[in-house]
């Protein structure tokens, strides 16, 4: 697509008009959103030109990967971290903290232990919960204050490992709730 | 509405012109046509005054084809030509359509989609749901008197790529402008939330006669945001007929059945389902042609107990789907009930206490759809009213993946991402000298690919030959405002574009429809040059309109030069219409489009420059005052 000077690349936080913190307020990051996309969605342009037409819809794709990008705590904090120059590398840097691993190990027994009891299963979740927002916590104090983005790339390769294991929470509730099988 | 109103381009609309464009819902039961009048949302009548169109297509052997009530009164008397419920069969295939082996068709096993063969030939499904598009477009150009500027159809918020592209693909062959595929919880929200002035989490429970949809939305200050969606494309008011269609032959002992008599029994069944919505117990009578008899009784506790395994099927989407929203039960403000099914009275208790509250009902769950798709297709059309300014945000329902090595799934897409959204993903040769690559997009949530649906098959071609991992070839999916995927390729180390040959698994080429087209219009050449003739005078008037309107409010981003060549292919335009050849006219019109491309880019500029200037919007050139 071909942009006119200053705005090839206006970055997430410019796009909605934030600061790139990591403390941000999601009311107004929700209310910047639909601004933009009030502006730009296809919608808008449905009887305009088939230009019009593909230029909204990639503005609002771009308006949707920001939005889904800030509005996630891990994506909005690897974001930032990769945005000053520090590669997460999930893939290829796998090292944990020994007590992280442990947590993780003792998560994933107690979570084969509750996958047919509901009661069992929200400790599991409270737990989680609990270990989740003191990381994000301690990314928030990595990137806002002490800008130790290798300290936060570090966090964040934890908060991916909590996040999976969410998912995996999620998963065994909806096995909980399943109807039974039947003809 | 805290919303500000901003001179949009392409919508500038003179005041006093009114386009018009209709709502369908095509249903697998019914199937209604709706639009705005007089700012207020109608369903558009027969001649006799019946709102419903039954979506029955019956094909006689001279190619004709009979649709709604008189298609519907003949289909136990020619059921392998009398096609009831298409809908379940779009872009779907012979081991996807679950009851097959019950049905009365002469199915012909294509590859992507299935095919019936009728008295009138070989027909798809695309083909079949043409016809009551047609007609239901013909009843809207009656009703509103003129050529319709398009429409928006609904579509089943679970559908796939592949059905959803089947329907596109019906209406365009119905000679219909698609303005957009809406989903038809999110119709069904816009009707209630524009009703209502509601605000708040609402959950739309949608069973149709053949789907099952459930979404979750978030409405506030004019936005309409779907969190996520669920269901079963595959389940509806159809299998609760079945399971007492079943229920019926299994207390009368009267099997093999004739189609006639199969088709017969189904329509007993689902009469004695809508009478046990009133009554608490009723009476199945039929005399079938073997002479037997059938005459039995049946209570609405037993049809409930009968049928709970399908109520709970929704109801565990339901849970999965506030799930998804990140949401709890309790956080749910309202629950709008949409469909004819819903109006078991069992099921609506069920959904009732397991939200634990009233579902709304108060608009016709039949109508409910049709009307909120004409109030988009009113705005989508540019008849913009002040107050008019609401946006929907819709999701994909189902995961875009790749198949990788092992016949393994990869994600690449989630389901409930907002639309239009695209993803990049790169790939690389695993041989010296690899010059293609082959990339299988599935859709679906399964971890093996052959468990999902297959989208497509495309081949890199021309990746110049080099080193094994040192090519990367970039692919792009993008999925537009309709929920339809479309792919781009490029090799990037080399800057050459590697070419991309699409093998779509269903779907139609605009080739393909281009003939369909012909063919339905047969030997009368002459109807069909002058509805095309007519289709590019009107497409000619509206793009030369935007266009006007464009250089009206933002002429000023325009250089002396650029200005003088969109005024040259205006005029160029201009001269074409006056003629009355459809191909000139489509060429200068292909040529303004092309020209003004980066002028639209600018203008979109500097619509997002105003947004990101935020409070200050009302500064910006080309704002007006805020609304209310």
């Amino acid at each position: 697509m071909a942009l006119p000077d200053g705005m090839s690349h206006p970055d997430h936080f410019e796009l909605f008009g934030l600061a790139p913190r990591f403390a941000i307020d999601l009311d107004a990051l929700e209310r910047a959103y639909k601004d933009v996309q009030s502006r730009v969605h296809p919608d808008r342009f449905a009887s305009g030109t088939a230009a019009e037409r593909r230029v909204a819809m990639q503005w609002a794709t771009r308006a949707n990967e920001a939005y889904s990008t800030l509005r996630s705590p891990q994506k909005r904090a690897a974001y930032l971290v990769e945005r000053a120059g520090v590669p997460i590398n999930a893939e290829t840097n796998t090292a944990m903290p020994p007590a992280f691993l442990m947590q993780q190990m003792e998560w994933r027994e107690a979570l084969d232990d509750a996958r047919s009891d509901p009661a069992a299963l929200d400790d599991v979740r409270r737990t989680m919960n609990g270990e989740r927002e003191e990381l994000i916590a301690a990314i928030e104090r990595a990137i806002d204050e002490t800008r130790d983005h290798a300290q936060a790339a570090a966090l964040v390769r934890q908060l991916m490992f909590v996040d999976r294991f969410a998912s995996e929470i999620g998963h065994a509730d909806e096995a909980i709730h399943a109807p039974r099988a039947s003809a | 509405m805290a919303l500000l109103q901003i001179a949009e381009p392409g919508q500038s609309v003179e005041p006093h012109r009114h386009r018009l464009a209709v709502g369908i819902d095509l249903g697998t039961t019914n199937s209604l046509v709706a639009t705005v009048r007089n700012s207020i949302p109608v369903v558009l009548d027969d001649t006799e005054g019946r709102s419903l169109l039954p979506s029955v297509v019956r094909f006689h052997p001279d190619g004709t084809a009979e649709v709604g009530y008189p298609a519907h009164r003949h289909q136990s008397v020619d059921p392998r030509n009398t096609v009831v419920s298409v809908k379940r069969f779009m872009g779907r295939g012979m081991r996807d359509v679950e009851h097959i082996e019950n049905m009365p068709y002469d199915f012909v096993d294509a590859p992507g989609m299935l095919q019936l063969r009728t008295a009138a030939g070989v027909k798809s499904p695309v083909e079949v749901s043409a016809e009551i598009l047609k007609l239901l477009r013909k009843r809207a150009e009656q009703a509103l008197g003129g050529d319709l500027v398009g429409a928006v159809i609904t579509v089943p918020a679970y559908f796939d790529d592949a059905q959803r592209q089947a329907t596109k693909d019906a209406a365009r062959l119905a000679g219909l402008n698609v303005l957009r595929l809406l989903n038809e919880p999110t119709a069904a929200a816009v009707a209630y939330g524009l009703d209502h002035g509601a605000e708040g989490i609402y959950a739309v429970y949608d069973l149709g006669g053949g789907t099952f949809d459930v979404s979750i939305l978030k409405l506030s200050r004019g936005v309409f945001e779907v969190l996520s969606t669920g269901g079963d494309s595959a389940l509806g008011g159809d299998d609760f007929d079945h399971r007492l269609f079943c229920w019926v032959i299994e207390h009368s002992r009267v099997l093999p059945l004739s189609p006639q008599d199969s088709r017969l029994l189904m329509v007993k069944a689902r009469e004695a389902k809508e009478r046990l919505s009133a009554e608490p117990e009723v009476r199945i009578n039929a005399v079938l042609s073997t002479g037997e008899v059938v005459d039995v009784s049946l209570t609405s506790e037993e049809f409930a107990r009968m049928t709970t395994s399908l109520v709970d099927k929704t109801l565990a989407s339901s849970r999965k789907a506030v799930a998804d929203a990140g949401l709890r039960v309790t956080d749910i403000n309202g629950v709008v009930m949409v469909g004819g099914a819903t109006r078991m009275p069992h099921l609506r208790r069920a959904v009732a206490k397991f939200f634990g509250q009233t579902p709304l009902t108060n608009i016709d769950p039949d109508k409910v759809v049709a009307l909120g798709a004409a109030v988009q297709a009113n705005l989508l059309a540019g008849n913009r009213a002040p107050g008019d300014d609401w946006l929907l945000l819709d999701v994909i329902p189902l995961s875009l993946g790749l198949e990788t090595m092992g016949g393994l799934t990869e994600k690449i897409i989630p389901r409930n991402s907002t639309i239009p959204v695209a993803r990049a993903q790169e790939f690389t040769t695993f041989r010296d000298g690899q010059t293609a690559i082959a990339i299988h997009v599935v859709q679906g949530e399964r971890e093996l690919v052959s468990d999902c649906r297959s989208l497509a098959r495309f081949e890199l071609r021309g990746i110049p030959p080099m080193a094994a991992g040192a090519a990367r070839v970039r692919v792009t999916f993008q999925v537009d405002a309709d929920g339809l995927l479309s792919v781009g390729a490029q090799e990037m180390s080399s800057g050459a574009h590697a070419s991309i040959a699409v093998k779509p698994s269903y779907g139609l080429s605009d080739d393909e429809v281009a003939r369909m087209l012909q063919e339905s219009f047969g030997a009368a050449d002459s109807d069909m040059h002058a509805r095309e003739l007519r289709e590019q005078l009107v497409e000619a008037q509206r793009l030369e309109e935007a266009t006007r309107a464009a250089l009206a409010a933002d002429g000023d981003l325009l250089g002396e030069d650029e200005r003088v060549e969109v005024e040259l292919l205006l005029a160029a335009l201009g001269q074409a219409a006056l003629g009355n050849d459809p191909a000139s006219i489509k060429r200068a019109i292909e040529a303004l489009a092309h020209g003004t491309d980066e002028f639209a880019a600018r203008r979109m500029d500097r619509s997002i420059r105003a947004a990101l200037s935020g409070r200050r919007v009302d500064e910006v050139a080309g704002a007006t005052v805020p609304a209310k």
